[in-house]
């Protein structure tokens, strides 16, 4: 052996094989350095400074680019730490709990770095990174506001990153307690299909593990009436979507279809594609389909009013509990869903109640909404949503299906996946993307005409829900796999594997949708969607304040409208108005978004929103409006 | 910010800027400085606006404009006054000019610019004029062996300017 090969650590002779860091060889020599900021899946950072090795004739180095759980409590533990030396000399800053999903606390923060590397460089997003300096240094989004104000999608990946806890999920926990303990309620839980292969690390059994049985009877003695399963209202998901893709592939309008059952990726279209949001589907996501049917079904079927109905949701998944919270999810005042719990809400409120899950007897869900089939349940695995719509068009298009009907084109574990299916209408061409800025590539392509698809799911988490911040904390690498392949198993095991095949669906379009995409099912099972602005902030004004009474004109120069040649028209009407020395008649600013981009250029005159504006009509309106206002 | 007519020249010239360095990620500093040169300061919205024509995160930009001392995001007075306060100057009196000149404008270390938009005072590391310490910058003018004395006299002369012109 080559002596060049061999690595000396602590006098511990090491062979080198390609390891890229001192960090890996040294987790090859069994010895620990303790590490904060490496995540498989982000660059290589060195910032906690922690990991600090004496390389021999370099003096220290750092190699903090690998750890796999580097909790802070989990090191201050092994290394003996029980009490801090050092005397609090900052004043406290304030913490964000204006978001829906997150709660940060940057007297917490250590600087790793973490959150705005998974933010930047997985969804692409970049809403926090850091601000000032020295002593002053933060992580902060931008300006200082809160993320909800800001371009945050609420994937919560960054809470799931932290080693500290200065972003964690906002909990609801004290409310669902609240509720469960209120005798006038009826409190009923729907549980999303990743929760079941997760849920079990949060006791100590293994990633994977199927722990349905034991999480319905641990709901039960929490004190739920009823629990259901969010991949019942799945299965409806995958009838609605599917005819909705089938026809827009025969008419050729508005494709590709992008699924739209993460919420995390329909704020960040909203945000970033709104020029493709007609692409979206108008399906709501299986968590508020059931919420609505919940609510438009129950009273009767339980005997109980609806506003003692209380909905909890119990998800993988931060995002869910703004989409909740969205004011088109109300149904006469009421909100279709109530509450969102994560998979590690439900671990710590079961941990609570003093319940010994892994002792417990298996339990079934309740009927009807408790009755799935397998198409619902591997909704929570990236490629899933397309397999179930697959698996229910099967019959309509003449795909051939494997008996087994499990599709591996769409199974797999890359960021970015494409298949093409033969079927009777033409090939099919699917795409599955998990990972905003996967998604963000794909978008770009379809913008800019040099991909054509007819179907792309996309999920913000890796991996899909499997893989959503609401999950217990990943320890093992391979920790995702372990709880895709349970899903897939989850699947295999049920009696039924096709959408269409659940009776309880059947039942529900007999009696109240009649068929799939009808009116009905458009008021209750679908939605829109609306541009939405990245950042909360004021407009650009050009005029000086006045008690006049002044034409306002307020022109969009966000980028949509900006590319549309928005520009050109402010350019124009500022100089119309300079050249008159009008500016006693017109109160002039630019506006970031009018939120309706797809529209664009937009401009308002004296509230009269004009859409796809033309520079002669608006020099024209001007001249009008100045008139109006001679002296 | 100024009048309505400035403002717009000054919206027309960040595109001519974002123009200038191509709309490129990697020119934001001197696309920030143009921009401060234009405004005085960074305005939030207009930083909003550069971030989306520079395809980066408004978060980033952010970052990247209060790294600098240079940069700032809240509006300046109209003259500013910038005082020294490198180890040279430190140690040839400048705090006494740096505690008088705050006290007659009201101002503090967390609040340098006065209400009425007048005069921003700010303290500077250092300004490679150490032969002169301890140094006031008042405007684009360098005033060396300042005293407090004389700094209030300077400041006195802008008032009285601003008065005149009034």
């Amino acid at each position: 052996m080559k002596s060049d090969k061999i690595i000396y650590i602590n006098d511990r002779p090491i062979v080198w094989d390609g390891e890229t860091n001192v960090l890996a060889l040294a987790r090859k020599a069994h010895v620990e350095i303790p590490t904060f900021c490496y995540h498989s899946e982000l660059s290589v950072y060195g910032a906690c400074r922690m990991c600090l090795v004496e390389i021999e004739g370099r003096g220290l180095g750092p190699t903090c680019s690998r750890s796999n759980d580097c909790k802070l409590r989990d090191l201050s533990t092994k290394l003996g730490i029980d009490k801090v030396r050092y005397r609090k000399t900052r004043q406290p800053k304030a913490m964000d709990m204006m978001s829906d999903c997150l709660v940060r606390d940057p007297n917490k923060c250590v600087l790793c770095g973490d959150c705005v590397r998974f933010c930047t460089e997985v969804q692409g997003i970049g809403a926090i990174d850091f601000a000032h300096r020295g002593e002053g240094v933060v992580v902060t989004p931008a300006y200082g506001k809160s993320l909800a104000q800001v371009d945050c999608v609420n994937c919560g990946q960054c809470a799931a990153v932290c080693p500290t806890g200065a972003i964690v999920v906002k909990s609801q926990i004290e409310q669902v307690w609240q509720q469960v303990h209120n005798k006038q309620k009826t409190v009923v839980a729907q549980v999303a299909p990743a929760v079941r292969v997760a849920l079990g690390e949060m006791f100590n059994l293994p990633s994977g593990e199927i722990t349905t049985g034991k999480m319905v009877t641990a709901l039960r003695m929490i004190g739920f009436d009823k629990v259901f399963d969010t991949s019942f209202a799945a299965d409806l998901t995958v009838i609605e979507e599917a005819n909705e893709l089938l026809t827009r592939k025969t008419k050729g309008e508005n494709l590709p279809i992008f699924t739209s059952c993460c919420p995390a990726w329909v704020k960040f279209a909203e945000q970033s594609y709104p020029q493709l949001l007609n692409n979206l589907s108008s399906c709501r996501s299986p968590q508020q389909m059931f919420g609505s049917l919940a609510k438009a079904r129950l009273p009767q079927l339980l005997g109980v009013a609806k506003e003692e109905i209380c909905v909890v949701a119990i998800m993988p998944c931060t995002a869910k509990k703004y989409e909740a919270n969205r004011k088109e999810f109300t149904t006469d005042g009421i909100a279709d869903v109530d509450f969102v719990l994560t998979t590690q809400e439900l671990g710590k409120m079961i941990k609570e109640a003093g319940i010994d899950f892994n002792s417990l007897e298996l339990e079934s869900m309740d009927l009807p909404m408790g009755f799935a089939t397998g198409a619902g349940v591997i909704f929570g695995n990236s490629g899933g949503v397309s397999e179930a719509v697959l698996r229910y068009a099967a019959d309509k298009l003449q795909i051939p299906m494997p008996e087994s009907i499990v599709l591996q084109e769409v199974r797999g574990s890359s960021g970015i996946r494409e298949a093409q299916i033969e079927t009777s209408v033409g090939t099919l061409r699917m795409a599955v993307v998990h990972g905003l800025k996967n998604a963000a590539l794909l978008a770009d392509k379809i913008v800019n005409g040099t991909a054509q698809y007819d179907v792309i799911e996309v999920m913000a988490c890796p991996g899909g829900c499997i893989g959503g911040a609401g999950q217990p904390i990943i320890s093992e690498s391979d920790t995702r796999q372990q709880r895709t392949r349970a899903l897939y198993n989850a699947d295999k095991i049920m009696p039924l594997h096709r959408a269409q095949d659940n009776p309880f669906i059947d039942e529900i379009y007999q009696t109240l949708l009649h068929e799939p995409n009808s009116h009905k099912a458009h008021e209750m099972l679908h939605t829109q969607y609306r541009s939405r602005k990245r950042i909360e902030d004021e407009e650009i004004s050009f005029s000086a304040p006045s008690k006049e009474d002044r034409c306002k004109i307020r022109v969009c120069i966000g980028t949509s409208c900006f590319l549309r040649g928005a520009q050109e028209i402010l350019a124009a009407t500022l100089k119309t108005v300079e050249d008159n020395a009008w500016h006693n008649r017109f109160d002039i600013a630019a506006t970031f978004c009018t939120e309706q981009c797809d529209l664009g250029p937009t401009i308002v005159i004296n509230g009269e929103v004009i859409h796809r504006a033309r520079l002669e009509d608006v020099k024209a309106r001007i001249q009008t409006e100045a008139s109006l206002r001679e002296k | 910010m100024d009048s309505p007519n400035n403002a717009a020249r000054s919206f027309n010239k960040v595109i001519e800027i974002l123009d200038r360095y191509d709309r490129s990620e990697t020119k934001i500093i001197p696309i920030l400085q143009a921009v401060q040169e234009e405004y005085r300061y960074l305005p939030q919205e207009v930083l909003t606006f550069v971030a989306t024509s520079l395809n980066v995160s408004p978060a980033r930009l952010y970052g990247v404009a209060t790294f600098y001392s240079h940069f700032s995001l809240e509006p300046k007075g109209k003259h500013i006054l910038k005082m020294c306060d490198g180890t040279a100057c430190h140690v040839r009196g400048s705090s006494d000019v740096i505690d008088a000149l705050r006290e007659k404008l009201g101002l503090s270390d967390k609040k340098i610019t006065t209400d009425d938009m007048l005069f921003t005072f700010e303290t500077v590391s250092c300004l490679g004029a150490c032969g002169l310490a301890p140094v006031l910058v008042v405007d684009e003018a360098i005033h060396g062996q300042v005293t407090p004395e004389i700094a209030l006299q300077l400041l006195d002369e802008i008032v009285q300017k601003e008065q005149d012109n009034a």
